[in-house]
C-alpha cells in the first residue's frame, strides 16, 4: 500500500470557533475512505482545507505523487497546505461540491472542456488565432470529455445547457468534470444529497465504476448511510471537529461514541 | 469548420465594400460618425471581454482609454507642434523631439494602455463585485488626475490641439486613411475577439464569470486569467483611445472623465453582457442615435433649446433595456446565420430542413 494524501495535526479555526482539531488522515493508494458525521461536524471544512480553499490555523498537508524519473518510480511528497486550489488541482486532487456548482449557462460539454484547460499549452495568442498546437490540443480535448461524457451517459445531453439537466445527472456531471481534470483522488461532497434510493444505488455502482477504471482514490462525504456503508472500506467520524472513531464499516456501526454522536446521551437527571 | 471561416471572411469583405461606397457618397460630418462608430465598436468589444465575459465589473476603461490618446498624441505631433502645445511648460526632453509614424504610435499607445491595465488590474482584482467596479473606478480618475497635473507631460488641463491625422494606410497614400486605420482596428478587435472566446482562453473566462470557486476548482488560475482579460482588454482600450485622438484632433484630460466609461457601459449593456456581436451593433446604433438625436438639443416642436434633452432619450432608452430584455439585445449569445434564418423565417427555413 503507498501513503497518497497525508494530514498531520491539521486545526482550522475561525476566529474563536474551532471547526476542525487535530485532524489526522492517511489515504492510501485505490481506498475508498468516508467521512460521517452530523451537521456541523467540519466535514466540509476539512474538504475546505484539502483542497486549499481555507489555509489551515495549524497542521501540514501532504501529498504524494510517483514520478517516473529515467524509468525509475519514484515517490515525491509535495507539501500544499499553502497551495492555491488550481495548484492542487493540477497536482492531481479533484472534487466537487455539497452544493451543485456547475457552469449554469455553458452547455454540457463546455463544463467538462474547461476542466481540461489546465493542461492547455499554447498561450492566449497562438489559442485564439488557432495555431495548428492549439487545434491539435482542441481536438484532443473534444474526443477526451466525450468520451468521459459517454462513459458516465451523458454523451445525448452533451449540448443542453447544464442547469436544464435533472438534480441526478447535474450531480453525475459534475463528477464528469471533476474526472476531466485527471486526478488521482476524487474529494466527493455529499454525492447522493437529494437522491432518491434507486439513483443512490445507480450512485454506487458509479463510485465502483469510475474507481476501478480511472484508477482511483476516493474520500466521500456523506449522510446516506447506506451509500457510505456500501461502498468505503474506512470510515472516520468527526464530531464538533473532533474525530471521534475510525474503522470498517462495521467497527462504526456498532461503536458507541458514533451512536451518541447521532442520537445523543441519554442524562440522567 | 471551414464554411465557417468562408462566411467570416465574405461578412469582412460586406464590411469592406460598404466602407468604399460609404466614403464615396457620404458627406465629411456621416463620415466622422462612421468612424466615431468605428472607435465605439473597440471600445465596447474591449469593455465587454472583462466585464462581460469575465464577469468582473471594472469601471476603469476611461482611463486606459487616456493612456492610449495620449501616448499616441505625444509619438506623432512633430516638435513643432508640441512647442506650440506647450507654451506654459516645456516638454520634457526625450519627447520633445521624438516623433514616430502612425502605426508604430498607435502600437505602443496599445501596448503603455496594457501595461497599465496590468498595474491596475494586478493588485484591483483581487476584489469582487462593488468594490471592484468601485476601486476601477478610482484608478480610472486617477489616472485622469495625474494626467491633469503632469503639466510638462500632458501639458495638463490646456490639453493637445492639432493632433495630426494619418495620411496613408500602410504606405498607401489615400484621402481618408483614417478611416481605414479606424475600421480595420475594429474589424481585427471584433474577430480577435470572437476568437478568443472561441479558444480554451474564452471557456475559462466564462468558467469564472459563472462560477469562481468551480473555476478554481477545475484547475484555472483565477488571477492569471482574469489579470490576463484585463491587460487584453485595455490593450486594445489604448488603440481604440489613439484612434479617438487622430479623429478627434484634439485631447484634454475633461474628456476622460467616467461618463465615457458609463457611456461604454451603456452600449455593452444594451448589446448584451458576453457578446461581441452584440456589443458591435449596440456600438454603431448608440453612435448614430447620439449624433442624428441632436435636433433634440436645438429645441423642437416648438419647444425651446434644451441641451441634454437627447441624453434623456439615453436613459428612457436603458430603461426599456433593463426592463424589457435585462440581458440586453444578444443576451450572452452571438449572432449566427441560424439566429438570422430562423428571424427573417420562411424561405430560407426552408432550405435548412432540405439539408
Amino acid at each position: 500500500m503507498t501513503l497518497l494524501l497525508e494530514v498531520k495535526d491539521m486545526t482550522m479555526q475561525f476566529g474563536g470557533l474551532t471547526a476542525v482539531s487535530n485532524f489526522n488522515l492517511r489515504l492510501n493508494k485505490g481506498e475508498i475512505v468516508g467521512l460521517i458525521g452530523p451537521n456541523g461536524a467540519g466535514k466540509t471544512t476539512c474538504f475546505n482545507v484539502i483542497t486549499g480553499e481555507y489555509i489551515p490555523t495549524k497542521g501540514q498537508i501532504v501529498f504524494y505523487i510517483s514520478e517516473n524519473v529515467n524509468g525509475q518510480i519514484v515517490s515525491k511528497e509535495i507539501d500544499i497546505t499553502r497551495s492555491r486550489p488550481d495548484q492542487i488541482t493540477k497536482l492531481g486532487i479533484a472534487r466537487t461540491f455539497q452544493n451543485i456548482r456547475l457552469f449554469k449557462n455553458l452547455s454540457v460539454l463546455e463544463n467538462v472542456l474547461i476542466a481540461n484547460h489546465l493542461n492547455v499549452k499554447s498561450n492566449f495568442l497562438t489559442a485564439a488565432f488557432k495555431f495548428p498546437a492549439y487545434q491539435r490540443e482542441e481536438r484532443e480535448m473534444r474526443e477526451k470529455s466525450l468520451e468521459l461524457l459517454k462513459e458516465l451517459g451523458l454523451e445525448k445531453f452533451k449540448n443542453e445547457k447544464s442547469s436544464s439537466l435533472p438534480y441526478g445527472l447535474q450531480r453525475r456531471l459534475e463528477i464528469a468534470r471533476a474526472l476531466a481534470t485527471q486526478p488521482k483522488l476524487l474529494l466527493l461532497d455529499e454525492p447522493a444529497a437529494g437522491m432518491n434510493p434507486q439513483e443512490s444505488i445507480e450512485l454506487m455502482n458509479l463510485i465502483n465504476q469510475i474507481k476501478e477504471k480511472f484508477d482511483l482514490t476516493i474520500f466521500m462525504i456523506e449522510h446516506h448511510m447506506p451509500v457510505i456503508m456500501g461502498v468505503c472500506e474506512r470510515i472516520l467520524v468527526l464530531d464538533y471537529g473532533i474525530t471521534i472513531a475510525e474503522g470498517t464499516p462495521k467497527e462504526i456501526q456498532n461503536n458507541q461514541k458514533v451512536i451518541d454522536a447521532y442520537l445523543g446521551v441519554e442524562t440522567i437527571a | 469548420m471551414k464554411k465557417k471561416t468562408i462566411t467570416s471572411l465574405l461578412i469582412i469583405l460586406a464590411v469592406i465594400i460598404c466602407l468604399i461606397i460609404a466614403q464615396r457618397t457620404l458627406d465629411s460630418f456621416s463620415l466622422r460618425i462612421l468612424n466615431l462608430s468605428g472607435v465605439y465598436i473597440i471600445f465596447a468589444v474591449s469593455m465587454n471581454l472583462i466585464n462581460g465575459f469575465t464577469g468582473q465589473l471594472t469601471l476603469g476603461h476611461a482611463g486606459f482609454i487616456a493612456v492610449g490618446a495620449y501616448t499616441y498624441s505625444l509619438l506623432i505631433m512633430d516638435s513643432d507642434l508640441k512647442q506650440m502645445n506647450f507654451f506654459l511648460k516645456p516638454l520634457i526632453s526625450p519627447l520633445d523631439t521624438l516623433q514616430l509614424g502612425f502605426f508604430p504610435a498607435m502600437i505602443i499607445a496599445g501596448l503603455l494602455a496594457a501595461l497599465t491595465g496590468f498595474l491596475v488590474g494586478a493588485p484591483a482584482l483581487r476584489l469582487r463585485g462593488d468594490y471592484l467596479a468601485i476601486a476601477t473606478l478610482g484608478f480610472g480618475e486617477i489616472i485622469r488626475i495625474i494626467f491633469t497635473n503632469t503639466q510638462s507631460i500632458t501639458n495638463g488641463s490646456l490639453g493637445l490641439k492639432g493632433i495630426p491625422k494619418p495620411d496613408n494606410f500602410f504606405f498607401i497614400k489615400m484621402d481618408n486613411s483614417l478611416m481605414w486605420w479606424i475600421w480595420v482596428a475594429a474589424i481585427i478587435t471584433v474577430v480577435f475577439h470572437l476568437l478568443l472566446i472561441d479558444s480554451s482562453y474564452g471557456r475559462a473566462f466564462k468558467a469564472i464569470r459563472e462560477d469562481e470557486k468551480a473555476a478554481q476548482a477545475m484547475g484555472v488560475s483565477l488571477f492569471k486569467h482574469k489579470v490576463m482579460a484585463m491587460v487584453i482588454s485595455s490593450f486594445f482600450a489604448g488603440i481604440g483611445g489613439a484612434l479617438l485622438a487622430s479623429l478627434i484632433g484634439t485631447i484634454d484630460p475633461l474628456m476622460f472623465r467616467f461618463t465615457l466609461t458609463y457611456n461604454i457601459l451603456l452600449i455593452v449593456v444594451i448589446g448584451g453582457m458576453g457578446s461581441t456581436s452584440g456589443a458591435t451593433i449596440s456600438a454603431i446604433v448608440v453612435t448614430v442615435l447620439m449624433e442624428a438625436l441632436r435636433f433634440l438639443d436645438q429645441g423642437f416642436l416648438g419647444l425651446p433649446e434644451l441641451p441634454g434633452l437627447r441624453m434623456v432619450v439615453f436613459a428612457i432608452l436603458l430603461l426599456i433595456v433593463v426592463l424589457f430584455y435585462p440581458k440586453g439585445i444578444m443576451g450572452n449569445e452571438e449572432l449566427t446565420w441560424s439566429k438570422l434564418r430562423r428571424l427573417f423565417g420562411k424561405p430560407f427555413a426552408a432550405k435548412e430542413v432540405n439539408r
